[in-house]
């Protein structure tokens, strides 16, 4: 009897704590038109995982991705597919990539949101957005093309002040003077 | 007692003498914790004897191990306990790691074993939360999932997921964890203990959740260890055998903790346990935090192809459901070749019909939730 007792004084001082601090929001939010407060979007952390997409240069202005296969092959559920063309812009001598994405797909039904790509990428051309509120009612209707990654892709450099992480690199290694280590490049590259 | 079969009794129509009869239990219903059927055979108000159907969630994970690369590898043992993902991230990298001969630097070590606590302390509260559900209490769900919904917050900041994480490399971790993950774990580590200490305050010691629980599908120690129960069911028993002071490993024995042991076998000792075992988990993290040093955690490895030298290998852990073990034979290609795990679940599980003997049909769900099962992981 004592512990049951206690059990309601227990829930009575939550009860006190939880009307000064809710802990839950609502979901999803649509705002109230009564008060005016507009919608806001759920907060994620600066290293949340969303839904892949493909990064754009805006220096030279075409999409970092080459269209390697690297994320394609290594994706645990293949949910990716590609092809390559040559880049006009190489031959014009704006760009020095000799080639360039030609078509991107991936199915993000099929993703797993897992990074992998991202972590196996040698151009910066993948990341894992902020994205993640993209249901559809069809089957397919999570099939994302080039166009459409991209939008998410610049939306996420736009929202995070993305850098590419191998200029990340470069540029603190400019600072420390010491030669570029190209040697782990090489090797992932040869395996 | 009659004789169990596969058809119904004979006799059902008859009112001369009692019959049994057949009580389908799921596999979709919400007290199995996942898709699992039991047919419960019942005299009156008496379990008399019990047949579980599993299978239900079977994806083939071990089989798909077989196709993937090492590394791919991490994100199908994050989802077979799907409750404490790191700690399965962490005993299938120590295989690879063994097997390899690999060092893995300190710092990434402590990281790992702070990250795997927190995941026991996030799945034990679901387990507290879900049986105060199971014997009727709603309100301690609310404060344990507020609890564990902290603390993966923390693990989004960390990984940049929730719950599948894949943050665990052979040979060290994805990235270093961000610059204020000391402080971050510290401040969850407060609230989480309030979280616990107030379902525990409310419900461990009720009167009617004592009611429920208490003597209800008791073990004894020799039928625990008959049963290859492991981890807090075992312990429950009285038996005071855990991986992590048995045979220590990663940087377990540099930490100060006790090991709860139940004293009666019932479920409320293994509810109990549990609870103890959070407390004990906090001590831990406190103490990986204050020793933990500096250093790279990037793997050695580079981002070459693993492939491991062949041989055969077999590492085990202290999972939050108990032993885990993971048995990996690699023909030194890049692909394992045959990877079996031993889950804790399921292990747990083959002990289900023992302790429902003549139970209630009431006291089903509880034994059922005492067990703690993740599907997941019982059907890999």
């Amino acid at each position: 009897m004592f512990n049951s007792l206690k059990g309601l004084v227990v829930t009575l001082v939550s009860t006190m704590n939880g009307l000064r601090a809710p802990v839950t929001r609502q979901y999803p939010d649509t705002g109230n038109r009564l008060t005016g407060r507009v919608s806001e979007p759920t907060p994620v952390k600066d290293r949340f995982m969303g839904f892949p997409a493909l990064t754009w240069d805006d220096e030279i202005g075409e999409p970092f991705c080459t269209s390697c296969m690297v994320c394609i092959r290594q994706c645990p559920t293949q949910c990716m597919s590609s092809v390559m063309k040559d880049n006009p812009l190489h031959e014009e001598e704006k760009s020095s990539r000799r080639k360039i994405v030609d078509t991107f797909e991936i199915n993000l039904n099929r993703c797993i949101l897992c990074g992998i790509c991202v972590e196996v990428c040698n151009f910066d051309a993948i990341v894992m957005s902020h994205e993640h509120e993209m249901s559809t009612f069809t089957r397919n209707g999570d099939r994302v093309d080039l166009p459409a990654l991209l939008e998410i892709g610049h939306k996420f450099q736009k929202d995070t002040d993305w850098v590419p992480p191998t200029k990340r690199v470069k540029t603190q290694k400019d600072e420390d003077s010491g030669p570029p280590d190209t040697a782990a490049a090489v090797e992932a590259e040869s395996d | 007692m009659t004789q169990m079969s596969e058809n119904p009794p004979a006799g059902l129509v008859t009112d001369a003498e009692p019959v049994e009869m057949l009580l389908n239990m799921g596999p979709q219903h919400p007290s199995t914790h996942g898709v699992f059927r039991m047919v419960l055979w019942v005299d009156g108000e008496k379990i008399v004897d019990v047949v579980p159907h599993i299978g239900y969630l079977h994806r083939g994970s071990e089989k798909l191990c077989e196709g993937e690369q090492y590394h791919q590898i991490i994100t199908l043992f994050d989802r077979m306990d799907y409750i404490a993902n790191f700690n399965n991230e962490q005993v299938y990298c120590r295989a690879v790691e063994k097997l390899m001969g690999l060092d893995v630097s300190d710092r990434s070590e402590y990281v790992r074993v702070i990250l795997c606590e927190l995941n026991r302390i996030a799945s034990h509260m679901l387990f507290i939360a879900t049986m105060g559900l199971d014997a009727g209490a709603m309100t301690p769900s609310m404060f344990c999932f507020r609890g564990r919904e902290r603390i993966q917050g923390l693990f989004e900041s960390v990984s940049g997921a929730r719950m599948m994480h894949n943050y665990f490399r052979i040979g060290g971790l994805k990235e270093d964890v961000p610059d204020d993950f000391v402080q971050q774990v510290r401040e969850v580590l407060e609230l989480v203990k309030q979280d616990t200490e107030e379902s525990d305050k409310l419900l461990s010691f009720n009167e009617i959740f004592l009611a429920r629980l208490k003597n209800v599908a008791v073990m004894s120690a020799e039928d625990a260890i008959d049963y290859g129960l492991t981890g807090p069911c075992l312990r429950a028993s009285g038996v005071d055998y855990d991986v992590r002071k048995a045979a220590p490993y990663s940087v377990y024995d540099r930490f100060d903790f006790d090991v709860p042991i139940g004293l009666d076998g019932d479920c409320w000792d293994r509810y109990y346990l549990r609870v103890q075992e959070v407390y004990q988990s906090i001590r831990i993290i406190e103490q990986a935090l204050d020793q933990l040093p500096e250093g790279e955690v990037v793997s050695s490895l580079g981002r070459r192809l693993i492939r491991p030298p062949a041989g055969e290998v077999y590492v085990r852990a202290e999972n939050p459901r108990g032993e885990i073990g993971v048995y990996l034979i690699s023909d030194g290609t890049d692909k394992p070749h045959r990877i079996k795990v031993r889950p804790p679940s399921f292990c747990n599980l083959s002990a289900l019909r023992h302790m429902m003997k003549d139970a209630w049909i009431a006291d089903s769900v509880v034994i059922l939730g005492a067990l703690d099962i993740v599907l997941g992981e019982v059907d890999r």
